[in-house]
């Protein structure tokens, strides 16, 4: 396969979705969990939850004054409220009376967070997500600073961080198709996702750069016995050579994290799978993206 | 030849001993977090307005020990309460294990009293501030009192009493020798003027001054009952807060939930692992048992590390520990990939994976690296829960990497160089 020639093919694709989900989280905003937000997040388990029993609650607690709820029924006959930041005080009032009310009620989990610390993790997470940016892009500059065979250490360093750039989209994306399908919310999971797969996504970047990085000084050693060949073949050369590992690689740290998503418990489904989507993404961009761009900026 | 397979022995014993040590649970059990033992995570914010800037962390290690105290007298055991300083907002947060007495605990420490001495406003000032008020401003502000430096923090001991003349319960305390000095200081200003005594901040007595009061001893007679007196005797010697404190947020995970979690999580893990080990062998033969074998010394290695420093795992946590298993075996593949196109070469199975190691040296690297600062930026941006994931990968990518390359390499060498 010659993935310079395909590269337009993949360049429109990647192009159109990142251009769509940018248009659309833009109009239509990503549902923002608690952690950013503020709020309370309470799961109680009820022995038998039916329809019932769930509108029993939600009409007590509509009379709470505690702001707009919204319920949702997780497995295992748990209810997943979430309403707005209450004291603790409320929070086992409400928790007594509805003890009364339906006597095998039990507490899961309660969650109750100011506003403020919502706008600092928001904070944070941006000042993170810069960081770890302007972090790699020195590593980069750094690690390929001999690799001046025609193409200067700093292009794949901007570039690495272009594909990188590229797989957070697409995890953007997915999230906010989670949220309209299946209300999933933002949380520091959300973040958490996001930097593990910036890590992973140079990770195979680097692993093609670098063997672009040593085909190229391969090839200015034969240029002198008059066997040059271009840099387009280089570049494919260089990808086949590496989509096993790049394949191999994927799959192997998919396992664990497939497994974590269908074995592992409720709290961690949405960074296991935001994780998943981030490594195939982060997979096809080192293969159909982050190698033709390099060919492409060369090129003019 | 021999000090290798000497050396192949001695790690196979350390590792087998090491095995042992993380898979029993009595030694040094594992340190749980409170998303999995089930527990309250409490975050509280500090008023620290009434403090000068270089005291705000002897005035926030004091809050703390006061929290600690009123926990552990709750019957909560092993709080953990950490000072926490998220620019300029300084916070205490306190872990409570197990979901037994945590509702007393949280009262405990938000019932907390705040003990506070007021000295009256001047004329001046208080007409200022009543015309303010007219005109709907400084409306949260006392009108007729004024802090001082005088609270909670130099209070030696309270004690219960009787008023002579009513009979009716009162408390009295006595400041330390710092507290006498500045109440003293405060009584001599404020002769014939009211001095106001707040808890939580509502003023529950203004006795007037009569002259200064060198002793250090005060009285509060509010309209106490005497059980009411009593709890408060004992809420003030239990050690009244240096600084006022707010709940801005709380985590509450169930016990049940935490089990259910750990069990599911640990399956996922070893489900994780057997399918990667099961993929290397089928895909790598010999050298991917011995990448799996390799893999399974790090867990070991890693586990303990875990254990022993002890790092506190959370769900996160271990999520970042699994996660970087996959990572781990990485380097083995990017290894025998060199090494498979090596012997394409012509090179037979020994000197490839040799030049394998050699060659793929500088992509470990720089992928190992990259995943390192990312997990260290996490780990410094953030707090609790997403801390442990990093802590868990960046360490996990660490021992992950050492164990690929030099335990890996080492078995290879014993099976395929016969020198």
């Amino acid at each position: 396969m010659d993935f310079i020639k395909t590269r337009k093919i993949f360049y429109i694709l990647s192009g159109s979705i990142i251009i769509i989900s940018i248009l659309a989280i833009i109009i239509s905003g990503f549902k923002w969990g608690i952690d950013f937000t503020g709020g309370s997040l309470w799961e109680i388990k009820v022995s038998d939850l039916n329809t019932q029993t769930s509108q029993q609650i939600l009409s007590f607690l509509n009379t709470q004054e505690i702001g707009q709820i919204t319920s949702q029924i997780a497995s295992d006959n748990s209810l997943i409220l979430r309403f707005q930041n209450i004291s603790e005080e409320k929070h086992q009032e409400l928790l007594n009376n509805l003890k009364t009310q339906i006597v095998s009620l039990e507490e899961k989990k309660f969650d109750s967070l100011g506003p403020a610390i919502g706008k600092e993790l928001m904070k944070k997470s941006i000042w993170a997500v810069i960081l770890v940016f302007a972090g790699i892009l020195l590593y980069l500059t750094y690690a390929f600073r001999h690799a001046s065979f025609d193409i200067p250490s700093y292009k794949y360093g901007f570039l690495a961080i272009l594909a990188l750039l590229h797989d957070l989209t697409f995890i953007c994306c997915f999230l906010f198709l989670m949220g309209k399908i299946k209300s999933w919310e933002l949380n520091s999971d959300f973040l958490v996702a996001l930097l593990v797969v910036a890590g992973y996504s140079v990770h195979d970047t680097i692993v093609v750069y670098d063997r672009i990085r040593e085909n190229l000084k391969l090839n200015a050693l034969l240029a002198n016995k008059g066997e040059r060949i271009t840099l387009a073949e280089i570049i494919n050369k260089s990808i086949h050579q590496t989509l096993l590992r790049s394949l191999n690689t994927s799959l192997t740290t998919l396992f664990p994290l497939i497994a974590l998503y269908f074995a592992g418990p409720n709290s961690i489904k949405v960074l296991a799978s935001a994780m998943i989507v981030g490594i195939i993404v982060g997979t096809y961009s080192s293969i159909f993206i982050a190698p033709p761009l390099l060919y492409d900026w060369r090129r003019n | 030849m021999k000090n290798r397979i000497l050396f192949i022995v001695l790690i196979l014993i350390v590792s087998t001993l090491l095995g042992v040590f993380v898979f029993q649970s009595s030694f040094r059990p594992y340190s749980l977090g409170l998303d999995i033992s089930g527990g309250t995570l409490l975050v509280y914010q500090a008023d620290l307005n009434t403090i000068k800037s270089p005291d705000y962390s002897s005035a926030m290690a004091g809050l703390k020990d006061v929290i600690e105290r009123r926990i552990n007298y709750s019957g909560v055991k092993e709080p953990r309460v950490e000072i926490n300083k998220a620019g300029d907002n300084w916070r205490l947060i306190v872990s409570l294990a197990g979901i037994k007495d945590i509702k007393e605990a949280i009262k405990m420490i938000g019932g907390t009293p705040y003990l506070e001495f007021k000295e009256s406003r001047s004329e001046k000032e208080i007409e200022a501030i009543l015309d303010a008020q007219k005109k709907e401003e400084q409306i949260d502000i006392d009108t007729y009192f004024k802090s001082t430096s005088l609270t909670g923090k130099y209070l030696e001991r309270a004690d219960l009493g009787f008023d002579q003349n009513t009979s009716l319960p009162v408390v009295d305390l006595q400041f330390n020798s710092e507290g006498t000095k500045i109440f003293a200081e405060l009584t001599k200003n404020n002769v014939g003027k009211p001095l106001a005594i707040y808890l939580d901040g509502t003023p529950i007595s203004a006795p007037v001054v009569r002259e200064e009061i060198a002793s250090g001893r005060a009285q509060i007679s509010g309209d106490f009952t005497l059980p009411e007196a009593k709890q408060l005797v004992a809420r003030l010697n239990q050690g009244a807060l240096p600084v006022p404190i707010a709940l801005i947020s709380q985590q509450t995970v169930g016990s049940i939930l935490g089990e259910e979690s750990l069990m599911k999580i640990l399956k996922a893990g070893i489900i994780g692992l057997i399918a990667v080990i099961i993929f290397m062998i089928i895909f790598y033969q010999i050298p991917g048992l011995i990448a799996s074998l390799s893999l399974i010394i790090y867990i070991v290695i890693s586990l303990s590390i875990f254990k022993v420093i002890p790092i506190t795992l959370t769900l996160a946590g271990i999520t970042g520990f699994i996660l970087s298993i996959g990572m781990t075996v990485d380097a083995n593949i990017l290894i025998f990939e060199y090494a498979k196109e090596e012997k394409k070469l012509g090179k037979t199975i020994g000197p490839a994976l040799e030049e394998g190691f050699l060659k793929s040296w500088p992509a470990i690297r720089d992928s190992n690296i990259s995943t390192i600062i990312s997990a260290i930026i996490l780990y410094y941006f953030t707090s609790s829960m997403i801390r442990g994931f990093s802590l868990t990968l960046a360490i996990g990518v660490g021992i992950g990497l050492l164990t690929a390359i030099f335990i890996t390499k080492l078995f290879l060498e014993v099976i395929y160089l016969k020198k």
